[in-house]
């Protein structure tokens, strides 16, 4: 598609765009609508738009495989270190009370960080996929 | 229960997407009509006031499902094979999981009657509680990252197991520049 002017340029506009607002749903599902699942497809959709537009192989100089693999996995593994945090803070598993003196401000820790896992997960894994999917 | 206007026309739009997608040969045509259906989804869900649940039915049903769909026929062909033969275990199969999720219906208690187990106790718990225990005005979001923060956890490992899956069938090994489904192309 790299003859494609008018998608060129709309991409470029849009690719910025579409991440700020991924940023946004990500810190702000809090108090609207969205989280770390919705925030982590959108960003994702970002680099497949860039992917799609101008080729796989230019998106994989922009984002390595490889490291996207291990992000994949930071994530899952942040989710469960929080966890283990609350463990050894002496509260249950999973249990965000623990992270802080505050209970309240320990949930508010515990949530920022597992939605930001939830989120480097999904939207590492949704570029895996599109890597996969995509004609070689 | 109020059956609004808009729900009855997006049900029926739903409907004829369903039949649309069943007569359909053309594989390309039948990824849009999902993304279509994923999209008269988000809408049902929005009138059901479950944003955040619309809100990724959009995102993942209508935006990335169709992307990959579309990746998949480019590896594979854009028109469905026609089988003529009509099977009859098959057929069997269907009417009776169809037939006993009829029957499961009946058990199921009507869409926001106040005898429903959740509205019993633990909606009101949550919407009492949550502010004094979690104190974030988004209750979805309590409810999925602390109540049922261990539900999310198997949610996010499901997801991850799921990009390993793919990397396992269609990722391709250093050195060789071949897809697995490319190498049957």
């Amino acid at each position: 598609m790299e003859h494609h002017l008018v998608l060129r340029v709309v991409a470029r506009t849009l690719i910025p765009l579409i991440m700020l607002f991924a940023l946004y749903v990500q810190f702000h599902g809090d108090y609207g609508p969205g989280g770390g699942f919705q925030a982590g497809v959108i960003f994702a959709v970002a680099f497949i738009l860039y992917g799609l537009i101008y080729g796989v192989d230019k998106l994989r100089d922009v984002v390595h495989p490889g490291l996207i693999r291990s992000l994949a996995a930071f994530g899952v593994l942040l989710y469960v270190g929080v966890g283990i945090a609350s463990i050894i803070g002496g509260g249950e598993f999973l249990n965000y009370n623990a992270l802080a003196t505050d209970p309240v401000a320990g949930q508010h820790i515990g949530i920022i960080l597992i939605e930001l896992a939830v989120g480097i997960t999904v939207a590492s894994t949704m570029i895996i996929l599109f890597y996969a999917f995509a004609r070689p | 229960m109020n059956v609004t206007l808009i729900d009855v026309v997006i049900l029926c739009l739903l409907v004829i997407t369903t039949i649309a997608i069943n007569q359909q040969r053309n594989l390309f045509a039948t990824t849009m009509l999902t993304g279509i259906y994923s999209l008269l989804c988000a809408s049902l869900f929005v009138c059901l006031d479950a944003v955040d649940v619309a809100f990724t039915e959009a995102a993942v049903g209508a935006g990335i499902a169709t992307i990959l769909f579309l990746g998949t026929l480019a590896l594979t062909s854009f028109e469905e094979k026609t089988a003529v033969k009509v099977s009859l275990p098959g057929l069997f199969i269907v009417i009776v999981t169809g037939g006993l999720l009829i029957y499961g219906l009946n058990d199921i208690p009507f869409f926001g009657s106040p005898d429903n187990p959740v509205q019993t106790y633990l909606a009101s718990k949550y919407i009492n509680e949550s502010a004094n225990e979690i104190g974030i005005p988004n209750l979805v979001t309590s409810v999925l990252a602390s109540y049922r923060g261990y539900d999310t956890l198997g949610e996010t490992t499901v997801i991850f197991t799921a990009g390993i899956g793919v990397l396992m069938l269609l990722g391709r090994a250093k050195g060789k520049n071949r897809s697995l489904l490319g190498d049957e192309r």
